[in-house]
Formats: C-alpha cells, structure tokens, sequence
C-alpha cells in the first residue's frame, strides 16, 4: 500500500518510538525516501525532542537542590526526634 | 531510548546517575527504613530534576514547583514503608509528584472547581504538523540557538494541561509509555494520543525557529539517528 502524507503524519510519533509494526515502518520509510516534506517534518520533529531532552533547556533554579536536601535534613532530624520521643 | 533523545555531557551523567540509583535503591530502601535515614539524601538525588518538572508541569509557577517538590519528596520519605516494589521507585515518586500538584492545583482554583483531575480528548483539534516548504537543514548550531530554548520552553508552557503532562513525563523525564500511564492514571492508548498531539502542537509552534536559510548537509538529524 502507498501511504500519503497525512498517514504518514498520524504515525510519526509511534515511528520516532519505534513503535510501529515493521510493515508500516517500512511502508513509511518508502515514502520518506521521496517525500521531502515528510522527512522535514519527522527531522524538525526529532529535533525538538533531542532540545528537549537536553537539561539546558529546562533548567533548574539556582539553588534547588541545595535548599531541597537543607528542608529533607531538617525532616529527617524531626522525624528521628519523634521516634526517641516514642 | 531512541538515540535521537541525546543528552547534554551533564544530562548523560545524571542519565547515567539514574541508572547505578535503579540498581542500589532496592538495597537503600531497606537500609533507610532500618534506621539509616540519611541514605535517603542519596536515594533521591538522581530523581531531583525529575521531581521539579513534574511540578511544574503541574502548577506552571516556579516557586510552587519548587515548594511542592520538596513536599513530595518529604511525602515519599514519610511513606517508603509503603513502597512494595511492584512499580519502580521512579513511577512511584513521580505518582506522589503528581498528587502534590494537583493537590495545590485544587487549592488555587477553589474546592468549587472538581473537574481539573481529567480532561478528555473530546474536543477536537488541528493536530497535523507544519510542513516545512523552504526547508534546507537544520545544521546542529540552530540547535545551540538560545532563542530556540526559550522558545521550546512557552510553547511547553502553553501545552493544554493533558499534553503537557504527558509530555513532560514522556519526552523530558523519559519515562516509557506504561509508566507515565500508571503515573498519570490513564490508558496507554491516552498517553500515545496526548504524547503525539503535544509533539506534533510544538512542532508546528517551532516551526519559524527550525527554517533555516543556511544549506547543511541533507538530513543532519535524519534517519541515521
């Protein structure tokens, strides 16, 4: 079957998981060899996901983790507290 | 993991943290309940960002992610006995996350407002990506390009509720499509259906930032990957 681009569209996400059966995936792969609007679409698509995944594009706030493990050690002392106490 | 989800050198490393933490926080877990509640610092610490971004996901204000991420994780340190196990300490910690927001999300809206827990797909909407007309390449400095972070980062922002949750578990926290069902409480076929809405949204909102007028070699983050 020749799949257009909008079937190709509907599949890219389970095609970038890898989670299509391998029929499709080849059916795709066939379209994507001569269809420079899809393998645009699929490249900018996989981009976003590659800044995505970079911890430099969602960054924490300076400081986080230190006043983070300062609150959890002040519950863990508390809570060694509770438990003498008991 | 598909290889296009290539890590910065300091994302890798803490990738790689979250890795020896799968294999040593079976043996921690025990030892903290036994007493050695100081190697919970150490249990958590792989999972802080995850946290974070959970929230955020959530509350979409820095400082209330930041204070609901140190409620979950003293949540999760007050409730490890009930950790059994069955799901990954990971799923497991992003569920409490999870609470936490919606928790504060119920207290900002009002207790009048019930329906923020699930939305549906009912409504429907233009979910097919941008085609790219005058695409050339996309040479790898495009990426370095601090405006297209910031860019990615509001179009995250302004994600419906439902994608971006899902995104966020998905595609920044990289966990699989089970577990961010059993974490958000929906069907894997929910999770496939926001995940891909939510890629395809941000792919037709990046658009302008992805042209480029500079001609690279062909497919520079194509199939080879």
């Amino acid at each position: 079957m020749k799949l257009d681009c909008k079937h190709v569209w509907e599949h890219i996400s389970e095609y970038i998981d890898k989670t299509v059966d391998a029929k499709l995936r080849a059916e795709i792969e066939l379209h994507l060899e001569h269809c420079e609007i899809c393998s645009a679409i699929l490249d900018s698509t996989r981009n976003i996901l590659v800044l995505t995944a970079d911890d430099r594009t969602f960054e924490l706030p300076v400081g986080y983790s230190e006043r983070l493990h300062e609150r959890l050690a002040k519950e863990l002392e508390s809570s060694g507290k509770d438990s003498e106490e008991e | 993991m598909d290889c296009a989800r290539r890590k910065s050198e300091a994302g890798g490393a803490q990738k790689l943290d979250m890795r020896t933490a799968d294999t040593n926080e079976a043996a921690l877990i025990p030892r903290i309940l036994a007493g050695e509640k100081e190697l919970f610092h150490e249990l958590i610490r792989p999972y802080e960002r995850m946290v974070y971004l959970t929230l955020l996901s959530i509350v979409k204000n820095e400082a209330d992610a930041e204070d609901g991420a140190q409620e979950a994780i003293i949540n999760a340190y007050r409730h490890l006995i009930s950790f059994r196990g069955e799901a990954k300490f990971s799923t497991w910690l992003t569920t409490i996350a999870i609470n936490e927001g919606r928790k504060r999300l119920r207290k900002a809206k009002g207790a009048a407002e019930d329906s923020i827990e699930e939305k549906t797909e009912a409504h429907e909407g233009d979910y097919t990506p941008a085609p790219l007309t005058d695409w050339r390449e996309i040479p790898l400095e495009a990426l370095e390009r601090k405006e297209l972070r910031e860019a990615l980062r509001l179009a995250v922002a302004e994600l419906p509720d439902i994608y971006r949750q899902v995104f966020t578990l998905r595609d920044m926290e990289e966990l699989n499509i089970e577990e961010t069902s059993q974490a958000l409480g929906i069907n894997t076929g929910a999770v496939k259906v926001r995940l891909h809405r939510a890629r395809m949204m941000l792919q037709k909102r990046l658009v302008p930032y992805l042209k480029t007028t500079v001609p690279a070699r062909r497919r520079f983050f194509g199939r080879a990957l």
